[in-house]
């Protein structure tokens, strides 16, 4: 219902000096009701007095009403108007004074609707951090309640993700007690709640992508942390469980991935270093996973993949000893930009010499190598020639010379005739492309005459 | 996608690493045309890469600010009394209750009655209004402690720490926390009626005598004797219990119902 400007003055009027109790706190839910149009959004800020009456009844000691009051700018944070967060800012002092409190559902109403005037508004952040917003949320954390986590979890992924949060909020974040206190709230094991974690991971992701210190989180154990909670997610995923840990997921595999690249974990065999292969068993359910539920996540589970293999022979040879490059290559189809991605994992492999070179074929390899240079995108036969070279490089006594089987027969039954066909094949591609012509005749150069 | 058998079992094993196979690169293998060269890739924030998980997180986050803002149904219980001395409210929902409590009967100063949202405020209060030995310090050192959490300074008087919390901390001039006292020493119980309207945030728009009306049906507000007051009790009533474990937790069926 969109109130007029008589309207919400009486409903304020009302609830300020009304006689019966009961009836002061039906003005003021009459008041929200209305509020959750935008029309009377803007009328109400725009009513001189308004704010200011509300303010008081929200710091009044009539509980009820106090309850209503905040519900009541709840629904005005819910606005996409950064005019309308600008004139809620004579509470949030007292949004954060409330936050140290002991009500629970209180503390929640709070701490999302600080969350939602977070978003809108530019000149909100800039309040509040003075104000101690940060301070106010590392004592909140806290609070042995679910819902209030979960709503300190909200309004701080909304803090972090600001567009100057690098410079002005992450470094005041990193230096108080939340990264450890955020880490433990991602601790695998019964105490998991799915609800609470999700937010603590994306406020993670949002840090951590930042680039800002993630030494410090590293120091705290994140990549360990992060691992585990990845074999617990996996875990329930297998069992189909319903939990909504699949949500989980996103978040821990871009904190992984971007942890990954830090310095600190170049390390071989250091004690941050990620070295455990169930990562990668969690990795490849987790992809079964998403080819059903969710696609558009394979490029980052793949991300993944790649940051683990890419300096790990360790995790390379699990990739073989695990049978699981054939699955992989049965995500060939689903993109081009998994193609891309699945074929660099493999490059990953083969680069490595001779002894993984050795393991990746025979086998479903070159077939599906044939199809991807089939692709019309170039990059992914751009990569897929890539592989092929370090393939050949590697393995010398294939060759192309006449009368030269492609492979030894005790090895494979690959018949001449079907090597020239894919030299066809190649040459006819290239003509796509001037630099991949040339690549393809200098790579024919090097390995027909052997 | 078909993944061995024997991974599953791999999963739920003990954690280990596998004996890497020997490495053996030869720089010859990087030689042009061919550049690959085995990486770690890092992507920073707003890259496009992100975008299709950040649109998921996004419906997500709808999804439960929706449920957040619709009122829930809270569960209507017969109707009982607070249980706080002197305190006759009639409520007939716990929830309410519970606020009820925690913002008039949880922080209460035992000296003069006042009723403040946390813990850190009250000890400020007692120090400051109650201490006869603070007042005697505060002579001679900062000992005004700035409200914020998180701030260490402190202050020779009041006055000076308001304007710390209006310049450094934005906060608002009327701070309804920060009432200054009336008078020089410790606050005496009769001037209560007066100032206390002004600490539990009471300002020229709420009815006078509101904030010692803790009962409805009471004419005017009345200061309790001195040793009364002094040991009025603040602890929870045993017959009263919030269940700290109950939570409205991971919305996780309502939402995936909706999507299915």
């Amino acid at each position: 219902m969109i109130l007029g400007e008589a309207e919400i003055q009486q409903f304020l009027q009302l609830a300020q000096r009304g006689t019966d109790e009961k009836q002061r706190e039906s003005a003021l839910v009459s008041l929200r009701r209305g509020l959750q149009h935008p029309q009377t959004q803007q009328t109400f800020i725009w009513l001189e007095g308004s704010m200011r009456t509300l303010v008081g009844l929200l710091t009044s000691n009539r509980a009820l009403l106090q309850l209503e009051a905040a519900r009541c700018l709840h629904e005005l944070s819910h606005s996409e108007q950064s005019a309308v967060a600008e004139a809620c800012l004579p509470a949030t002092s007292y949004l954060l004074t409330y936050l140290s409190g002991h009500s629970s559902d209180f503390i929640e109403l709070c701490l999302y609707t600080l969350g939602n005037l977070i978003v809108e508004s530019e000149a909100v952040r800039r309040r509040l951090l003075p104000q101690g917003i940060v301070p106010a949320l590392a004592a909140c954390i806290q609070s042995p309640h679910l819902t209030v986590l979960e709503a300190l979890g909200y309004a701080l992924s909304q803090l972090l993700q600001a567009k100057e949060a690098p410079e002005m909020i992450i470094p005041s974040v990193l230096g108080s007690t939340l990264p450890q206190h955020i880490l433990q709230l991602l601790q695998p094991g019964p105490k998991l709640n799915p609800g609470v974690a999700v937010e603590f991971a994306w406020c993670l992701h949002y840090i951590i992508c930042s680039q800002v210190n993630n030494a410090l989180l590293i120091s705290h154990g994140g990549l360990s942390t992060l691992g585990l909670l990845l074999l617990d997610v996996a875990g329930a995923v297998q069992r189909t469980e319903d939990a909504g840990l699949e949500l989980l997921v996103c978040p821990v595999l871009r904190c992984l991935s971007n942890l990954l690249t830090e310095a600190a974990v170049e390390v071989m065999g250091g004690p941050n270093q990620l070295e455990d292969e169930r990562v990668v068993a969690a990795l490849y359910i987790l992809l079964q996973f998403f080819v059903q539920k969710q696609p558009s996540l394979l490029p980052e589970c793949l991300w993944l993949l790649n940051n683990l293999t890419a300096n790990s022979p360790s995790f390379c040879t699990s990739l073989l000893s695990m049978d699981l490059i054939k699955p992989l290559l049965q995500l060939l189809p689903v993109s081009n930009v998994v193609s891309v991605l699945v074929l660099t994992v493999l490059c990953n492999v083969a680069e490595k010499g001779r002894a993984y070179c050795q393991h990746l074929w025979p086998g479903p390899l070159l077939p599906c190598l044939i199809g991807t240079l089939a692709s019309s995108d170039t990059e992914v036969v751009g990569q897929s020639l890539e592989l092929l070279h370090l393939l050949f490089f590697y393995r010398p006594e294939v060759s192309f010379g006449p009368g030269t089987p492609v492979l030894r027969p005790v090895v494979s039954p690959w018949p001449l005739s079907l090597s020239i066909l894919s030299i066809a094949t190649f040459l006819g591609l290239a003509s796509l492309c001037g630099l991949q012509f040339r690549t393809c005749s200098l790579w024919l150069g090097r390995h027909s005459s052997k | 996608m078909q993944l061995p058998p024997a991974l599953r079992s791999r999963l739920l094993g003990a954690p280990g690493a596998a004996k890497p196979l020997p490495v053996e690169r030869d720089p010859a293998a990087g030689a042009p045309p061919f550049h690959f060269a085995a990486r770690r890739v890092r992507f920073p924030r707003d890259h496009e890469f992100f975008e299709d998980g950040d649109v998921q997180r996004h419906l997500y986050l709808q999804d439960v600010l929706t449920q957040v803002s619709e009122s829930p149904e809270r569960p209507r219980v017969p109707e009982f009394t607070c249980q706080a001395a002197g305190c006759c409210q009639v409520f007939d929902s716990l929830e309410n209750y519970e606020h009820h409590y925690h913002t008039l009967h949880r922080n209460v100063c035992s000296f003069c009655g006042r009723a403040f949202p946390s813990v850190h405020l009250l000890d400020v209060h007692i120090l400051e209004w109650h201490d006869s030995l603070f007042q005697i310090l505060s002579e001679r050192q900062d000992m005004y402690q700035c409200l914020v959490e998180g701030c260490a300074e402190r202050f020779r008087s009041g006055g000076d720490r308001k304007e710390h919390l209006v310049r450094r901390h934005l906060y608002p001039a009327d701070f309804r926390f920060d009432r200054p006292k009336r008078s020089g020493g410790p606050a005496t119980p009769g001037a209560a009626v007066q100032d206390s309207a002004e600490a539990l945030g009471e300002g020229e728009e709420q009815s006078g005598g509101d904030a010692m009306e803790v009962c409805p049906e009471r004419a005017a507000p009345r200061p309790e004797p001195v040793g009364q007051r002094r040991t009025s009790s603040h602890r929870i009533p045993s017959t009263i219990c919030f269940g700290q474990g109950a939570s409205r937790g991971f919305k996780s069926t309502k939402k995936r119902k909706e999507h299915q």
